[in-house]
């Protein structure tokens, strides 16, 4: 049966992991390669990189990092952040990626979502949406508002209207943020995510709030989430990969454990 | 030396680099020559059929083909299985080496397409290729097509009903997932691959 993914996220910035990481047993707690080598051995079955400088000057040192990365993982392998051209994509891709998430840059210009998914096949172009609960012009209720730019810029994009059209130009996946639930630990914004995958056929990572193992039951069945990403939890060991697997297999949801 | 074929169809390096960790030596190339030359041959491929019209415009389908009468292991992987088929609907007008009879076809409308994430592979009968897998080992796939149940399948997999995983007659061999991707069990599926000899 086709499983349910659980998806680590490492915030990279000058080829360091943020976020505060506070594993014991790391030679360098802050270095991406070897944390993520940590997590697919926990039982990962993705590793996402996001690239939260992605300043003009870092680039070089986020291709050197993803190299890395990409050399200690045998896992699909995810890189994000600052990526606004083929070009970029290319040269991701060239140090071992195998897929890219886009956000600012797809919206500025959907057509690049199409160009890259042409070279690269669609199941390698995954575009990031950050979303927003933000009222309504008319006061009449709040919507689902994509956010660009790291959540700074409005855009007047519809959540689920954005994700159909990045579908339809040739995206494979959509990384659904909630930034109304991000860094709560309240858990994923289970409205949001049904809302997208209704309207969706391609694999909807439901992204933001997660604090408990009972938040990943939740996003899955009643969310109905192909993936779910966390990053804090899992640095810091407040949720440990291997208990959460077997607890989310427990409660019948399709997981690859033991692994 | 393994020659992993290179015809444009995206990204290779995963696969190059799953074979230096197993210390095999391995390389990408489009030089029909250098593929002629090889112990055995890799046919990778992420994307759309129609991309492996690219292998026959090339000169290395013939090559291929060569190779196979000549006993050289040759594996596909993902759309480089389905091109051992005879033909796909995602690109009816693109042939494929018809090592495997069927076409392939897309998924039914009930599950969600691409097939993407971990799944089980089933096993059917002796496999060389699948040797030391226990039963219901998951690996990595992402796909829109899928190949039909042969004589020659070795593993299916479920969803929207059962599709061929994996195949296997003689020296040739098709995995419709990434074992690159798939951790412990596709490195062991690629070390597999390696230990074959010709035959």
């Amino acid at each position: 049966m086709l499983t349910k993914r659980i998806i680590v996220c490492l915030d990279v910035d000058a080829g360091r992991v943020v976020k505060g990481v506070r594993f014991a047993g790391l030679r360098d707690a802050g270095d991406p390669a070897e944390l993520a080598a940590l997590h697919a051995r926990a039982g990962a079955d993705e590793i996402v990189l996001l690239d939260i400088s992605a300043t003009h000057e870092k680039r070089g040192i986020l291709l050197e990092t993803v190299q890395r990365t990409a050399r200690a993982l045998m896992i699909p392998f995810t890189v994000g952040g600052g990526i606004r051209s083929l070009d970029d994509a290319a040269a991701v891709f060239d140090a071992g990626a195998d897929k890219i998430a886009i956000n600012s840059a797809a919206m500025k210009d959907p057509s690049l979502i199409a160009t890259i998914a042409a070279r690269f096949g669609s199941q390698a172009v995954v575009v990031a949406i950050d979303v927003k609960r933000t009222l309504q012009a008319d006061g009449s209720g709040t919507y689902f508002s994509v956010k660009s730019a790291g959540g700074r810029d409005a855009t007047g994009r519809e959540a689920s209207t954005w994700s159909k059209e990045a579908q339809e130009r040739g995206a494979g996946e959509i990384l659904l943020t909630s930034m109304d639930s991000d860094g709560t630990k309240d858990g994923f914004d289970l409205e949001l995510t049904r809302v997208v995958t209704a309207i969706v056929a391609i694999p909807v990572i439901a992204s933001g709030g997660a604090g408990t193992k009972q938040h990943f039951v939740e996003v899955f069945r009643d969310g109905g989430a192909d993936a779910a990403l966390a990053a804090s939890i899992f640095h810091f060991g407040e949720i440990a990969l291997p208990e959460l697997k077997a607890e989310l297999s427990a409660e019948g949801i399709p997981m690859r454990w033991p692994c | 030396m393994i020659a992993i074929v290179d015809y444009g169809a995206g990204n290779l390096t995963s696969v190059k680099k799953a074979f230096d960790r197993l210390g095999m030596e391995s390389v990408v190339t489009s030089d029909p020559s250098c593929v002629r030359k090889a112990e055995k041959i890799v046919v990778p491929g992420v994307g759309h059929f129609d991309t492996t019209k690219k292998v026959s415009e090339s000169g290395l389908r013939a090559v291929a083909l060569d190779a196979i009468s000549r006993g050289i292991p040759l594996l596909g992987i993902c759309v480089g299985m389905q091109w051992l088929f005879d033909s796909s609907e995602e690109s009816p007008q693109t042939t494929g080496l018809g090592l495997f009879q069927g076409v392939c076809g897309r998924f039914p409308a009930e599950v969600k397409s691409p097939h993407v994430g971990w799944n089980q592979l089933h096993m059917r009968g002796r496999s060389i290729l699948m040797d030391g897998i226990s039963r219901d080992s998951f690996v990595y796939f992402t796909h829109s097509y899928r190949a039909p149940i042969v004589p020659e399948t070795c593993a299916a997999t479920e969803y929207g009903g059962l599709f061929s995983s994996a195949v296997e007659r003689g020296n040739v061999f098709g995995v419709q997932f990434h074992p690159e991707k798939s951790s412990d069990v596709g490195l062991r599926i690629l070390r597999n691959f390696c230990g074959i000899l010709l035959c």
